[in-house]
């Protein structure tokens, strides 16, 4: 039946095999291949859908299978980006595995590290001694994380969609937050900025001027994309109903976060079991209760505000705190040394280096000890949960007494909420599952770790 | 009642020659938190008793109760495992609803048990939090799964085999999911061997990171 001639066209081309005539189309101008498909008796077409796909959120692979315009089974591949980062934890410092389980979910990198440090503080046993300070710059850092990564949800579920004007409103946006995370911590994204028993350093001179003008400016510009999507008829045609998950599904599939709070169940361990202190914060639980992609939309666009809220709270307090200390006061956990800007760029401080160079040799033994060997943290596992942008992220973390982790294990929710993709798209039309999926909001680099 | 989970010798820890100072006296014994005895404090003595009626065969399926750190751990046989996931999710006062997935470890000096699943779990309607852990040997890595009580562990038991290449009996498609479906060997195991960096300077190779000299 193959009248196409693929030697013509590199980018769609159509063999026969035993399973039955396969086309690979990856550029270009697909109407030939459509055509042929369309003569075909065949109703039943499976399509593979990725990894490389610019509507699947990185390199998630999609396995579907058509009858017409109807997906009768949808399976998820993934794997394409494991980088075995909980086994590289296993050969680290406690420390180090900081900067390694930022890069998990990198869109929300302040979660991990934080999940991480509040299980590494509860093995050591020392979660009631860090220091007020350094909790509330942890609590801002995440919120301010929270509106960077929902961000990127809406704008890139509306670019794939086909609404391009909210993506470019919302990645201004977001730039607004990474410029925080710049001055704050020295880079935008995989800071490994939260290290066990504090921060790594306090907030530079002048930043809760510039936070408070960034929140203000938020606030503002978030409206934009309000008007262009909030009752929008075509964004509401394309999300309403599509992508369904009920309180049951998501029970069994154990699926958290904005899908969970979109059948408007309230959990949220900020409020249900909250860490950081807050229970100390006034903000609200956004729910909705239509449990499709139209709710989930609704709530991240709902929790910017809430997120702004918090965060302003923190400054307030973060002016009462002003000088306080962002590191645990016990110094064989904590970090020896604190870093400044100096003529050739940020490195230890001056005043640092004068110590261990020239005034205390104990000092200097300390510090090499400490960076090169790190501190033992008493054998035993705890398991904490912090609430990210895409639902519980827990942390297992297992100790056998060294210096090193024996086991860490990310709990992550883009790797459970992915799950249900099936459950969401299968009877759907095959245009609702890149609604489906973005209302997922799946980072590989979390799902894959 | 404790575990010495291993004994350490030697300042860095190193077998044979990695000691170039020439002090090997430091002992030093790492050992993890044993059995707990009543009373567990918090909601865990609740949790037990709750569990104690509504399961008759509690004291065969429970191996030993360990509460560490404000977290509650209730080492299951392998064989109960299942009946014990679907009380604790289907009694009204226990209610876990959800299962946070399954986490493997690998203990090889721990003979005829070294493998371990760990189970978190989780329930919103009493807003509690407990941990299953199961082990099985080795030479017999078999432990049953709870996808017929929690779909969702589907993918998380595929994760744990696919590292560890604990195989969970009654999954319904135990495939690899991260690693490529042909990739020989499970790499969170402990014996996993780990490759070296192939860089010579004057004979000298970067060995794998577990030869090469370091603390423990």
């Amino acid at each position: 039946m193959s009248t196409f001639n693929a030697t013509y066209d590199p980018y769609a081309s159509s063999r026969e095999t035993t399973e039955g005539t396969v086309y690979s189309v990856t550029g270009g101008d697909w109407d030939q291949i459509a055509t042929e498909i369309g003569e075909s008796k065949e109703e039943r077409v499976v399509v593979n859908m990725g990894p490389q796909h610019p509507s699947t959120h990185g390199v998630l692979r999609l396995m579907l299978e058509l009858e017409g315009e109807t997906v009768t089974e949808c399976r998820c591949g993934i794997g394409y980006l494991h980088t075995g980062i909980e086994k590289n934890c296993e050969f680290r410092t406690w420390t180090q595995g900081v900067t390694f389980v930022t890069r998990m979910d990198y869109l929300a990198p302040i979660f991990n590290e934080t999940a991480y440090c509040l299980g590494v503080e509860k093995l050591l046993g020392v979660t009631e001694d860090i220091p007020e300070r350094a909790t509330v710059i942890r609590v801002m850092m995440m919120e301010f994380n929270r509106i960077s990564s929902h961000m990127v949800a809406l704008g890139t579920g509306a670019l794939e969609l086909g609404a391009l004007s909210p993506m470019l409103f919302a990645f201004r946006e977001r730039e607004k937050v990474l410029d925080i995370f710049e001055a704050i911590s020295g880079l935008r994204m995989n800071m490994a900025y939260v290290r066990p028993g504090g921060v790594a350093q306090d907030l530079p001179q002048g930043s809760l001027t510039k936070i408070r003008e960034t929140v203000a400016e938020l606030r503002k510009n978030f409206k934009d994309n309000e008007k262009l999507l909030i009752g929008n008829s075509i964004w509401v045609k394309r999300t309403k109903d599509v992508g369904y998950l009920d309180l049951a599904g998501c029970t069994t599939l154990g699926v958290t976060g904005p899908v969970l709070r979109a059948t408007g169940l309230p959990w949220d361990l900020r409020k249900t079991q909250p860490y950081c202190g807050y229970e100390n914060y006034e903000f609200d639980v956004v729910t909705a209760n239509s449990g499709d992609s139209y709710g989930r939309f609704l709530i991240r666009m709902g929790e910017l505000e809430q997120s702004l809220r918090i965060i302003e709270q923190c400054v307030t307090r973060l002016e009462k705190l002003e000088g306080a200390p962002v590191m645990v006061a016990d110094k064989k956990i904590a970090w020896p040394a604190q870093l400044a800007l100096g003529g050739d760029g940020l490195g230890n401080s001056l005043e640092h280096i004068r110590n261990i160079m020239g005034e205390s040799m104990e000092a200097l033994i300390h510090h090499f000890k400490l960076v090169t060997e790190g501190f033992r943290v008493p054998a035993g596992q705890v398991y904490t949960a912090v609430e990210s942008p895409r639902g519980e992220l827990g942390v297992h973390l297992v100790s056998d007494g060294g210096t090193r982790p024996y086991r860490v294990h990310f709990r992550e929710p883009s790797f459970n909420n992915l799950q249900s993709t099936s459950a969401m798209v299968e009877g759907g039309q095959v245009a609702d599952v890149v609604a489906a999926v973005a209302s997922i909001d799946p980072v590989m680099g979390g799902v894959d770790r | 009642m404790s575990d010495v989970n291993e004994l350490d010798s030697g300042m860095f820890g190193v077998k044979g020659t990695g000691d170039t100072s020439g002090y090997g006296g430091l002992v030093r014994s790492a050992v993890r938190p044993g059995s707990s005895e009543r009373p567990y404090g918090s909601y865990f003595d609740e949790v037990a008793d709750e569990l104690e009626r509504a399961y008759p065969l509690f004291s065969d399926a429970v191996e030993r109760v360990v509460v560490d750190r404000g977290e509650l751990t209730l080492h299951i046989k392998r064989e109960r495992l299942v009946e014990v996931a679907r009380i604790l999710r289907d009694t009204p006062s226990l209610r876990f609803e959800y299962c946070l997935g399954v986490s493997g470890v690998h203990y090889p000096d721990e003979k005829g048990r070294e493998l371990h699943a760990i189970y978190p779990l989780l329930s919103m309607t009493n807003n509690r939090r407990i941990r299953l852990e199961v082990s099985a040997p080795d030479s017999d890595p078999h432990i049953p799964s709870l996808v017929e009580v929690w779909a969702g562990n589907s993918w998380n038991e595929r994760e744990t085999y696919d590292m560890f290449g604990i195989i969970f009996d009654g999954h319904p498609a135990l495939t690899r999911i991260l690693m490529p479906d042909d990739w020989p060997g499970h790499p969170q195991r402990k014996d996993y061997p780990l490759g070296g960096i192939e860089v010579e300077y004057k004979g000298a190779v970067i060995p794998p990171p577990d030869q090469r000299r370091s603390y423990r």
